[in-house]
């Protein structure tokens, strides 16, 4: 569903992908890993297109995202595409992002009423369903600031699952939470993952990409050093790097 | 400067310390009144003269070919007088409204620049006979066949000098529309502009800027006879004396005569300076019906500052909305504008911040008629105060803006929103919430600027306080109402900004 071809990006000076390629079945799980710095991020920013690359080519469903120095770029028919990529693949970053000067049911309603242009109504009982799902429809009022961190990243989540995408990317979803609140947004991650939803994720919760995830990728300064099953990269790395990088975590 | 100069002389009176100080000055005059002020000026060999320059020609007015100099008629009487106690002069520029208030308060010695005799000045000083006789003159279009005489004034558009007998005219006509100005030029290019239908002066007003004009005609005969006297500190007597007898002399010896003649302003009625005697009795047993004294009551002067304050109120909410609409679409242009969008933002913002509101408000009222567009006094206003606080509004959305996080911006990417959605439902509501606060002091601000308009002939609320206090002499009890007005007016805007910051807040 995602085919990543010859990805190159460099900030400034900077190279960081060099010729990056990856190919996201529809229905798999992608745990992207590594040190900080490794271009886990921008991998997945990338994909939506909220940063620009280079060279290569990224598709999504047949929608061709070029880079900025290949031939067939340009900017009125990457915007449209940007746009129809962005349809099809919700995200979840870091810090959460939700508006917060909306309530919890408005920061879901908010898209799908004015993008897809679906009733408010409508739109609210979608978001209720959503709101259930993550078990947080009690808040429905509440504003952001009144959710703890475990919670307004589970908002986040139905957030974009009210687009209904086809395919969701996580980027660090769990890591500026506080320990005790990881494993709700994991649970609602792993829900998500079993009813068959094409998922990327970037994590450094090492147990939950073995247990949730169908492929491993190891990423180290933009190159992908290792990748396989997660059963394989985790008991069983070949690569030097991965070995040291996955000791530190795996103790 | 003059309008500078009033709305500084407000802040003053309203500081508790400055009327500590205005009454001990007050307590002062009087204890020293008996050490007699004639005295001081034969001993110290200075006669200190106010007057206003701003007043214009031809009483006392800098000589256009050389600016530091003065000129006029009432300079070359001051000389003359001057002369005569064998003492030199020295100048006291003072605004003209307060000209009276400054000689009560000891800034100079005596006030001499076409103050008309009227009786309610009489409560408050001391005058001498006249010098000058004047009567007030109506001016129109030389196009205009409508006006004849002062009856063809009713229900017209009419300009006059504030705080002049001629105002009073044209008040107790009753339903002449009466635009009031500060300065002499002013009103003339009203007149020509066709923003007021007639202009009522003082004679040698008239006979100086109007006669030279080709497109201005003066149309029927003088009317409301008057006296210009030299007004000195009420228990002056012994002055007013010397004063009476140089007059006098000047008069006989036709000096006088000539300085009229040299500035043009002579004419037949001022043979009647020499029935002295019989002039002075006149004028003190029966007054001018025209001058009538202006008791300070609340019915007075209470419908006239709400009025100014009703001006006042409107002025400021119609432009800090214009403000609001343009600083927006400036602050936008340079945000997310192209280079060229980015630059005019810029330069409009530097320009207006850089430049001061009452240049302007006299470029847009004054200087746009020499291009084709005249405005009116209203609208003028709105559009100078609005397009000045725009510039000051768009700086403070801007950092509004540039204050919400990123990410805000790229969620609402990453749920298809788009650029223009993401501007008007994610980042300036939250932008807003920020700027309430630098908003509200602004709005305050603009308030109080507000009455930098009356330049150009809108009577607001310090207008209004002005011209009161001018006429009753009652600047201290006046002002403290007009302060409390206007604080009665941007208090609630306070509470009002205040409580509407806890409500968009009540989400964090």
């Amino acid at each position: 569903m995602i085919e990543i071809s010859n990805l190159f990006k460099q900030h400034g000076q900077q190279p960081l992908f060099n010729g990056l390629n990856l190919e996201v079945e529809k229905g798999s799980v992608v745990a992207v890993i590594g040190p900080s710095g490794s271009g886990k991020s921008t991998l997945l920013r990338c994909i939506n297109g909220l940063e620009y690359f280079q060279k290569g080519c990224i598709s999504v469903d047949g929608q061709k995202l070029y880079g900025v120095n290949e031939q067939s770029y340009n900017k009125a028919g990457e915007d449209y595409t940007v746009k129809n990529i962005r349809r099809r693949i919700g995200m979840v970053f870091q810090q959460f992002n939700l508006f917060p000067h909306m309530t919890v049911l408005n920061n879901i309603t908010e898209a799908p009423v004015c993008v897809m242009g679906i009733s408010r109504a409508e739109a609210e009982a979608v978001a209720i369903s959503l709101l259930q799902k993550v078990h947080l429809e009690e808040k429905a009022q509440s504003y952001p600031a009144q959710l703890s961190g475990g919670e307004q990243q589970r908002v986040a989540i139905a957030r974009a699952l009210a687009m209904k995408p086809e395919a969701m990317l996580f980027d660090e979803p769990t890591s500026s939470l506080d320990p005790e609140m990881i494993e709700e947004v994991l649970l609602v991650v792993k829900d998500l993952v079993s009813e068959g939803m094409t998922t990327m994720i970037a994590t450094h919760e090492m147990g939950f990409a073995r247990d949730v995830s169908t492929h491993v990728i190891f990423l180290e300064k933009g190159n992908i050093v290792e990748r396989g099953s997660p059963k394989k990269i985790f008991s069983n790395p070949k690569n030097k790097r991965t070995k040291m990088f996955l000791s530190r975590f795996m103790k | 400067m003059k309008h500078m100069n009033r709305k500084h002389f407000i802040i003053r009176t309203i500081s508790i310390l400055q009327i500590c100080f205005f009454m001990m000055y007050f307590f002062m005059t009087d204890t020293f009144a008996y050490q007699d002020t004639l005295e001081k000026i034969k001993s110290s060999g200075v006669l200190t003269w106010g007057f206003d320059a701003d007043g214009g020609a031809p009483y006392v007015f800098h000589d256009p070919k050389h600016p530091s100099k003065l000129i006029g008629f009432e300079v070359d009487i001051v000389e003359a007088i001057a002369r005569e106690l064998g003492v030199k002069v020295q100048n006291f520029q003072n605004e003209w409204d307060s000209i009276l208030l400054s000689l009560q308060r000891g800034d100079f010695d005596i006030a001499l620049n076409g103050i008309e005799i009227t009786s309610d000045r009489e409560q408050s000083v001391l005058f001498t006979r006249p010098y000058f006789v004047y009567a007030e003159q109506i001016v129109v279009r030389d196009s205009d066949n409508r006006i004849h005489r002062l009856d063809d004034l009713h229900g017209k558009k009419v300009g006059t000098l504030y705080n002049t007998v001629a105002k009073r005219m044209l008040e107790e006509m009753g339903d002449v529309a009466v635009s009031t100005y500060s300065g002499q030029v002013e009103p003339f290019k009203d007149l020509s502009l066709n923003r007021i239908d007639a202009v009522l002066v003082d004679l040698p007003i008239a006979f100086y800027y109007a006669a030279p004009n080709p497109q201005l005609r003066m149309v029927g005969e003088p009317v409301g006879e008057g006296y210009y006297g030299i007004a000195v500190r009420k228990e002056e007597t012994a002055l007013a004396e010397e004063l009476n007898i140089i007059i006098e002399k000047i008069l006989r010896s036709g000096e006088l005569k000539k300085i009229y003649e040299r500035w043009g302003v002579w004419n037949t009625s001022q043979e009647k300076l020499f029935l002295h005697e019989g002039l002075l009795q006149k004028y003190t047993e029966s007054p001018p019906s025209i001058s009538e004294k202006v008791p300070l009551r609340v019915t007075t002067f209470l419908p006239t500052l709400l009025k100014g304050a009703l001006v006042t109120v409107g002025i400021s909410i119609l432009s800090m909305m214009l403000a609001v609409v343009l600083g927006l679409i400036l602050a936008i242009m340079r945000l997310y504008g192209n280079k060229w969008l980015q630059r005019v933002s810029t330069a409009y913002i530097e320009f207006y911040r850089g430049t001061p509101l009452l240049i302007q408000l006299y470029i847009l009222y004054y200087g746009l008629p020499n291009i084709g567009i005249t405005l009116s006094a209203f609208i003028a206003a709105i559009l100078g105060l609005g397009m000045n606080y725009a510039a000051y509004e768009s700086e403070i959305y801007r950092a509004g803006i540039q204050a919400i996080p990123k990410g805000q911006t790229e969620a609402a990417l990453s749920l298809c929103m788009s650029g223009r959605l993401i501007l008007r439902r994610i980042i300036l509501p939250q932008a807003f919430r920020i700027a309430i606060p630098p908003m509200t002091n602004d709005f305050i601000a603009l308030f109080k600027d507000s009455s930098l308009v009356s330049v150009i002939a809108m009577v607001e609320l310090t207008k209004s306080y002005s011209m009161l206090a001018a006429a009753s002499m009652n600047f201290f009890q006046l002002g403290i109402i007009t302060a409390l007005l206007y604080f009665g007016m941007s208090y609630p805007l306070s509470i009002y900004a205040r409580r509407l910051e806890r409500k968009l807040k009540s989400y964090d």
